[in-house]
C-alpha cells in the first residue's frame, strides 16, 4: 500500500511537473485525484488494512493528497501566468497609430477672447447685460451727451434707418437703459455688435464687437478706474504687462483717458507691430460725464461711476497675431480651428 | 495738426529734449502721433567756396574746382555744371553724403581725374526749382544772400532739418488747432510762461469804416465779422523768412497774400479770406443766407447751387463767398487787384459742416470752422494778419478797422471745490496746486470766492468735473494712484440665457462644427439668391438709408446667407468639409408703425424692429447628412433638458429640399427648420455639394429648458424587454408608429427604441419592415407576463388601426 501510494506520487508529481496546458494539468487532476483516480483507488481500499496499518497509511495517504494537490495548483498558477504573458505578447499595438480622437469645433476666437474678457469682469462682480443693435438716436448719441450738432452724429460715420433710428455705433446705450431701469449699484459689461460705416481692409470693419463696461456707486474715484482697468489689462496681457492712462476726450466721460499697454510682441523695446513706440492703445474709459448720469435719472452729486469700452476684434488681433480683420468674416475652417 | 519745433519755441521756452517734450505733451493731453524731420534724407551738405578752376585735360564739357569747405585741405571736385564760377559758394555734398531720390555720393574718378563730392542743385536737395525763389533754371544753386559759413550744414538755410511734432488733436479743443493752442498746452505742461507774440500794426491814412460796409443778416451762423482793408497792395512772392515758416510745416509758399492767410491758420488757427475790394460790388459785405438755387462759381471755377441753409458773403449785388468754406471767382486776389478787403470772421461750425458736407467743398478754412472757433481770437488776429502785411511790405494797412460782433461771447465763472475734486480723482492735491494748474492755463481764479473765469477759447470747460479733468491731466495721470473701489459689492453672475449659449456652444464644438461670424446687414439681392418667394414676409426689411452699397443695405430678416456664404467660400477653397455655427439677430420690421411720441427722447422708439436671436447651422462634407443634423439638434435637447419635442416634416420652404427638412417643435410651438438645402440654391451659392442648415429660434429653445431638475430614484425592479416587427407601407413614417406605440404603450413602457428599417424583396414591393425593442417597467413590482402581453395587444392593436402595421412572424 505504502509502496503504491509513493508510486502514485512520484508519478503525479513527474506528471504535473511536464504538464504544458491547463487541459492537461485538469486531466491530471481528474486522473489522480477525481472520484475515480488512482489515489481515490487506493484510499477506497484503505477497509482491507489492519486497524494498526490504516491510521498510519491514511495519514501517508493525506500527506501525498495535500503534495499532489499543492504541486497542481502551482503548476496551475504557472501555466495561468505563462498563458497570460502569451496573451499579452500577441496582444502588442502599435502605440502610434492615431487615435480614435473626436473632432472638435472650436469657438471663434472673437468668441473666445469675449468669454475671457466677461470670466474677468464677472469675478470682479460684473453683470453681463446685452441689448438692442437697432437703437433710437437719443440712446445712441443724445443720452450720451452727444448732442445734435456733434459730429459723431454725421451720417459718415452712422448707419441711418430714417434720422431717429440708427445702427448702435457703440453698445453704451445698453449702459443707458440699464442706468435708466436697473437699481443701484451698477457693475456691468455689455458686450455686443457695433456699427459703423468704415469701408471693409485689414484694419476696418464696418461691423465689430465692442465691450463696454460702467460701475456707478457712491464715492467711485478716477483711482479706482485707474485700478480696475490695469487689473483687467494685466488678467488679459500678463501680469508683467505695464499700464499707461493718457488724458483723451469722449464726449460721456470727463476726465477721459486711452489706455495704452506695453506691447505684448516686443514688451516695450519698439518694434513694428507698436511702430517703434512700446505701446499699444487698448481702451478708452472715463468718469462718467455728470450729464449723462443726470439724463438717466442718477443725481451725480450723489454717485459717480466710470465707464470704458474695449474693442474685441483688436484684442483678439493681439492676443492671437492676426494681421487682417477680415478672417474673422471670412469663417474658413482653416482659420478657426486655430483658437 | 503739425507743428515745426522752431516756431513753436518763438512762445514758449523748451528746455528739455524732444522725446522728453514729446512724452509730456502725450501725458497731458496733446497725443504726439509721429516727430518728423525735414529733409532726414539729406546728409553731409556743406557750403564750400569754389578757390580754383581748371578746365579737365581729357573732357571738354568737364572742370576740375578746388573747393574750400573750411578745413585744412581744399577739396577737389570734377563738375560738368556751366553755371558755377571761381569765388561762388555752393552746396557741397561730401564723400558719404546722402541726398534726395537715394542718391548717395562717394569719391570717385572722373576722366581719370579724382573727384571728392559733388556740388548740389535745389532738386538733389528735395526741391522743385520753385520752391527757392533764387534756384538757377539749371544748374547748381549759388548762395548769393545770408551766405553760409564755408563747412556748415546747408539744411538750415534751406529750412531742412526742422523736427515737426504731430498732434492728435481730441474734438473738444478747437484752441489746439494753432500753434499758439500747442504753445499755451506745452507752457502748461512744462510750466513755463507763455510769450503771446507781440503786434503792432503800422497803418496809413484812411478810414477802413467809410470804405466798407459789412451787415451780418444771420448773427446765429456768423457771430462776428471783421475786416482790414490794404491798399496798394503788390500780390508777389513772400520774402525767405515766412516762406521757411511755411516749408517748415509742410505748406508750400505760394504768394504774399496767400501765404499770410495761412501763416494765420497755423498760427492763430484762425481762417482769413482775401477779397479783391475792386471787384465788390457797392464796397458792401452782406452776410446772409443764400436764396435756393442762387448759383455760385468757387474760386477754382466749379460752378454750384444753394439752398437757403447756406450762408454767403454777398455784396451789393451777388454771393462773393461761401461764408467760411471758399471764396469766389467773381472776387478773387489775382495778379492785378490793387485793395483787398481782409476777412477775420466767425461762422457757425455745424452750418459750415454741413454746407461743406452738401456741396462736397473742404477746405483748411472750412476744416477749421468745422471745428467751432472763438469769436473772440479775431480781435488779435486781425492785428496779426495786418501786421505780417507789414513785415512783409504785401500793401498798406489802412487805418482802422470794421468789427462787427453782435453775438458776444462772454467768459462764464465756475465754482471749484477743492475737497470734491480729490475724492472725484482720488488724489490729496492742495489748493494752491490746483490754483497753479488753473493758472497755467489762463484760468483767472478768484480763490476768495472759490471760482474760476473760463477763458472764451476754452468752451469745453463748463462745469466742476471739467476742472477736475484739467487738475488731473496736468497733475499727471500717472501720479494718480490705482486703487480698487471698496463700495458695496455686486454679484457677477450669467444671466440663464448667457449659460444656455454656453452649453449650446460645447455642444456645437462637441460636434465639430465651428463658431462663426457674418455681417448683419446684406444685399437685398439675397432674396432671389435662396429662391425665397416674391411675397414672402422675408422680404419686407430695415433699409439702412446710407450703406457702404447696396451689399450692405438691408438688415438681415434670415440668417442663412451668411452662414451660406462662408460655406462657399469654404467650399471654394478646397476645404473638403466645413461645420459652422452662429448664434446671431435678425430684424424684423415692426407690422404697424404706432404713432410717434412728442417726446424727443422717444423718438424712432415705435419704428424699432424685433430683435429675434437665431441659431444657425451650416455644414457639407463626408459627414454632413440629414441625421446627423437631427442628431445634433436631440443632443442639444438632451444637453439643454428639453424633453417634449418632435420633429414634423415640412415641404414647404421654398429654399430648401421638401422632401428632406423638418420642423423642431417644442411643446407644440415651431421653434425652427432643418435639413438639406434646396439643390438650387446651393448652385446659387456655387455649393456643388449637399449643404444641410438649421435655423432655430433661440427663445422658444431657452422657453422649454426644464430649470428644475430633479432626482428620481433609480429603479427597484427589472425592466423586461419585447422586440416587434412589422411590416408598413413605404411611405409610412416612423415617428407616427412611435407615437402610437408610446401613446398606447401607457406609463410602463419605459423605452422604445428603433433597431431596424429593412425594405427590399423579402417584405414586398412598396413595403417596410420595422423592428424596435420596447422595455416595459414598473416602480412598484416586477412585471409578469401577463402585464406584458396585455400592453403588447394594446400596442399591436393601435398599430395596426392607425398605421395599417402587420406583425412580421
Amino acid at each position: 500500500m505504502k509502496d503504491k501510494l509513493e508510486v502514485i506520487k512520484h508519478s503525479a508529481i513527474a506528471s504535473i511537473e511536464t504538464a504544458d496546458s491547463l487541459a492537461v494539468l485538469e486531466e491530471l487532476r481528474v486522473q489522480y485525484l477525481g472520484k475515480k483516480g488512482e489515489l481515490t483507488a487506493v484510499l477506497r481500499n484503505m477497509k482491507d488494512l489492519s486497524s494498526e496499518e490504516r491510521p498510519v497509511i491514511g495519514q501517508l495517504a493525506n500527506e501525498v493528497r495535500a503534495e499532489i494537490e499543492e504541486k497542481l495548483v502551482n503548476k496551475k498558477t504557472a501555466l495561468e501566468s505563462a498563458e497570460q504573458n502569451k496573451k499579452l505578447q500577441e496582444e502588442v499595438l502599435d502605440v502610434t497609430m492615431p487615435g480614435k480622437k473626436l473632432h472638435l469645433g472650436h469657438m471663434h476666437p472673437i468668441q473666445k477672447t469675449l468669454e475671457e474678457v466677461k470670466d474677468i469682469f464677472l469675478g470682479m462682480g460684473y453683470e453681463i447685460v446685452e441689448g438692442r443693435e437697432v437703437e433710437t438716436a437719443y440712446y445712441n448719441f443724445d443720452a450720451l451727451n452727444l448732442g445734435e450738432e456733434h459730429p459723431a452724429r454725421d451720417e459718415q460715420d452712422t448707419f441711418y434707418f430714417n434720422p431717429h433710428l440708427v445702427l448702435r455705433t457703440a453698445t453704451s446705450p445698453v449702459q443707458v437703459h440699464t442706468m435708466e431701469n436697473e437699481s443701484l449699484p451698477i457693475r456691468m459689461i455689455a458686450p455686443g455688435r457695433v456699427f459703423r460705416s468704415d469701408e471693409v481692409d485689414a484694419t476696418h470693419s464696418p461691423v465689430f464687437n465692442q465691450i463696454e463696461g460702467l460701475v456707478i456707486d457712491k464715492n467711485i474715484t478716477f483711482g479706482d478706474l485707474k485700478g480696475v482697468l490695469a487689473e483687467f489689462a494685466k488678467a488679459l496681457f500678463g501680469d508683467k504687462v505695464q499700464v499707461k492712462f493718457r488724458p483723451h476726450y469722449f464726449p460721456f466721460t470727463e476726465p477721459s483717458a486711452e489706455v495704452d499697454v506695453t506691447c505684448v510682441y516686443c514688451g516695450g523695446k519698439g518694434c513694428n507691430v507698436c511702430k517703434g513706440e512700446g505701446w499699444i492703445e487698448i481702451l478708452g474709459c472715463g468718469m462718467v460725464h455728470p450729464k449723462v448720469l443726470e439724463m438717466a435719472g442718477i443725481d451725480p452729486t450723489v454717485y459717480q461711476g466710470f465707464a470704458f469700452g474695449v474693442g474685441l476684434e483688436r484684442i483678439a488681433m493681439l492676443k492671437y497675431d492676426i494681421n487682417d480683420l477680415r478672417l474673422f468674416y471670412e469663417n474658413d475652417v482653416r482659420f478657426l480651428s486655430q483658437f | 495738426m503739425n507743428v515745426p519745433m522752431s516756431w513753436l519755441k518763438q512762445y514758449v521756452d523748451i528746455d528739455v529734449d524732444t522725446k522728453t517734450y514729446v512724452d509730456k505733451m502725450t501725458m497731458s493731453g496733446s497725443k504726439v502721433e509721429a516727430v518728423e524731420e525735414s529733409g532726414k534724407e539729406i546728409t553731409n551738405v556743406v557750403a564750400g567756396k569754389i578757390v580754383n578752376v581748371e578746365q579737365h585735360p581729357d573732357a571738354d564739357r568737364l572742370r576740375i574746382m578746388q573747393v574750400d569747405i573750411g578745413a585744412e585741405e581744399n577739396l577737389q571736385i570734377v563738375t560738368a555744371a556751366a553755371n558755377v564760377q571761381l569765388g561762388d559758394t555752393v552746396p557741397v555734398a561730401l564723400n558719404g553724403a546722402t541726398l534726395a531720390n537715394d542718391l548717395k555720393i562717394k569719391t570717385g574718378k572722373l576722366r581719370g581725374v579724382e573727384s571728392q563730392g559733388m556740388f548740389c542743385s535745389v532738386e538733389e536737395l528735395g526741391f522743385a526749382e520753385e520752391d527757392i525763389e533764387d534756384a538757377p533754371h539749371d544748374g547748381v544753386y549759388i548762395f548769393l544772400k545770408d551766405v553760409p559759413a564755408l563747412g556748415s550744414d546747408v539744411k538750415p538755410y534751406f529750412g531742412l532739418g526742422e523736427e515737426v511734432v504731430e498732434y492728435e488733436i481730441t474734438s473738444n479743443r478747437a484752441d489746439c488747432f494753432s500753434i499758439l493752442g500747442i504753445a499755451r498746452e506745452a507752457a502748461a505742461t512744462l510750466r513755463k510762461p507763455f510769450k503771446f507774440p507781440e503786434i503792432s500794426v503800422e497803418e496809413v491814412a484812411g478810414n477802413a469804416e467809410e470804405m466798407a460796409t459789412v451787415t451780418i443778416h444771420n448773427d446765429e451762423l456768423c457771430p462776428r465779422y471783421a475786416a482790414r482793408i490794404i491798399k496798394n497792395v503788390k500780390v508777389g512772392p513772400s520774402p525767405k523768412w515766412l516762406k521757411e515758416r511755411l516749408t517748415s510745416a509742410g505748406l508750400r509758399p505760394i504768394n504774399n497774400i496767400v501765404d499770410i492767410t495761412n501763416y494765420m491758420l497755423l498760427e492763430f488757427g484762425q481762417p482769413m479770406h482775401a477779397f479783391d475790394y475792386d471787384k465788390l460790388a457797392g464796397h458792401a459785405i452782406n452776410v446772409r443766407n443764400a436764396n435756393q438755387g442762387e448759383k455760385f462759381v468757387t474760386l477754382f471755377g466749379d460752378e454750384v447751387e444753394l439752398d437757403e441753409s447756406m450762408l454767403v458773403i454777398a455784396d451789393s449785388e451777388k454771393a462773393v463767398a461761401l461764408a467760411g468754406v471758399m471764396g469766389g471767382d467773381n472776387s478773387k486776389v489775382t495778379e492785378e487787384t490793387t485793395t483787398i478787403l481782409f476777412e477775420c470772421a466767425n461762422f457757425n461750425g455745424y452750418n459750415v459742416r454741413q454746407t461743406s458736407k452738401k456741396l462736397n467743398l473742404r477746405s483748411d478754412s472750412s476744416t477749421k470752422y468745422t471745428k467751432g472757433l472763438d469769436p473772440n481770437n479775431i480781435t488779435l488776429a486781425l492785428e496779426r494778419a495786418a501786421q505780417l502785411i507789414n513785415m512783409t511790405g504785401a500793401g498798406e494797412v489802412v487805418a482802422g478797422k470794421i468789427d462787427v460782433y453782435p453775438r458776444k461771447r462772454e467768459a462764464i465763472t465756475i465754482p471749484y471745490d477743492v475737497e470734491w475734486i480729490n475724492q472725484f480723482l482720488g488724489t490729496a492735491i492742495s489748493e494752491e496746486d490746483m490754483i497753479k494748474i488753473f493758472e497755467s492755463i489762463e484760468f483767472v481764479v478768484n480763490k476768495e470766492a472759490k471760482t474760476v473765469i473760463i477763458p472764451t477759447f476754452r468752451s469745453d470747460v463748463t462745469m466742476m468735473a471739467d476742472l477736475a479733468e484739467e487738475v488731473a491731466r496736468l497733475y499727471g495721470y500717472d501720479k494718480i494712484e490705482p486703487t480698487l473701489e471698496r463700495a458695496e459689492p455686486t454679484r457677477g453672475e450669467k444671466t440663464f440665457e448667457q449659460k444656455s449659449c454656453d452649453i449650446i456652444c460645447e455642444i456645437m464644438s462637441m460636434y465639430g462644427v465651428y463658431g462663426a461670424m457674418t455681417y448683419s446687414f446684406e444685399s437685398p439681392k439675397v432674396f432671389d439668391k435662396l429662391c425665397i418667394k416674391a411675397d414672402s414676409p422675408l422680404r419686407n426689411v430695415m433699409r439702412i438709408t446710407n450703406p457702404l452699397g447696396e451689399d450692405y443695405s438691408i438688415m438681415r430678416t434670415t440668417t442663412l446667407n451668411g452662414l451660406l456664404t462662408s460655406l462657399s467660400t469654404n467650399y471654394n477653397r478646397r476645404n473638403p468639409e466645413a461645420a459652422l455655427y452662429e448664434i446671431g439677430k435678425i430684424y424684423i420690421k415692426p407690422e404697424v408703425v404706432g404713432a410717434p411720441s412728442e417726446n424727443p427722447k422717444f423718438f424712432g422708439e415705435n419704428e424699432l424692429p424685433q430683435e429675434i436671436k437665431k441659431i444657425t447651422v451650416g455644414q457639407y462634407g463626408p459627414k454632413a447628412d440629414f441625421f446627423s443634423m437631427k442628431g445634433l439638434i436631440e443632443t442639444l435637447m438632451e444637453a439643454l433638458h428639453i424633453e417634449k419635442y418632435e420633429f414634423t416634416r415640412n415641404s414647404e420652404l421654398e429654399f430648401m429640399h421638401p422632401g428632406r427638412t423638418a420642423n423642431l417643435i417644442i411643446n407644440g410651438k415651431d421653434a425652427g427648420y432643418f435639413g438639406e438645402i434646396h439643390p438650387q440654391v446651393a448652385k446659387n451659392y456655387d455649393l456643388g455639394t449637399r449643404v444641410y442648415v438649421a435655423e432655430l429660434d433661440l427663445a422658444t429653445i431657452l422657453n422649454a429648458i426644464n430649470k428644475n431638475v430633479s432626482f428620481k430614484a433609480l429603479p427597484k425592479y427589472p425592466a423586461t424587454t419585447r422586440d416587434i416587427a412589422m411590416l408598413v407601407t413605404r411611405e409610412t413614417l416612423v415617428g407616427d408608429l412611435e407615437k402610437v406605440i408610446k401613446q398606447r404603450g401607457g406609463k410602463l413602457l419605459e423605452s422604445v427604441e428603433l433597431f431596424d428599417v429593412y425594405e427590399g424583396a423579402q417584405v414586398g414591393e412598396g413595403m417596410k419592415s420595422v423592428a424596435y425593442k420596447l422595455t416595459f417597467r414598473a416602480e412598484d413590482r416586477t412585471l409578469v407576463d401577463e402585464d406584458i402581453q396585455k400592453i403588447m395587444k394594446k400596442v399591436l392593436n393601435g398599430l395596426e388601426m392607425n398605421c395599417g402595421a402587420k406583425l412580421r412572424d
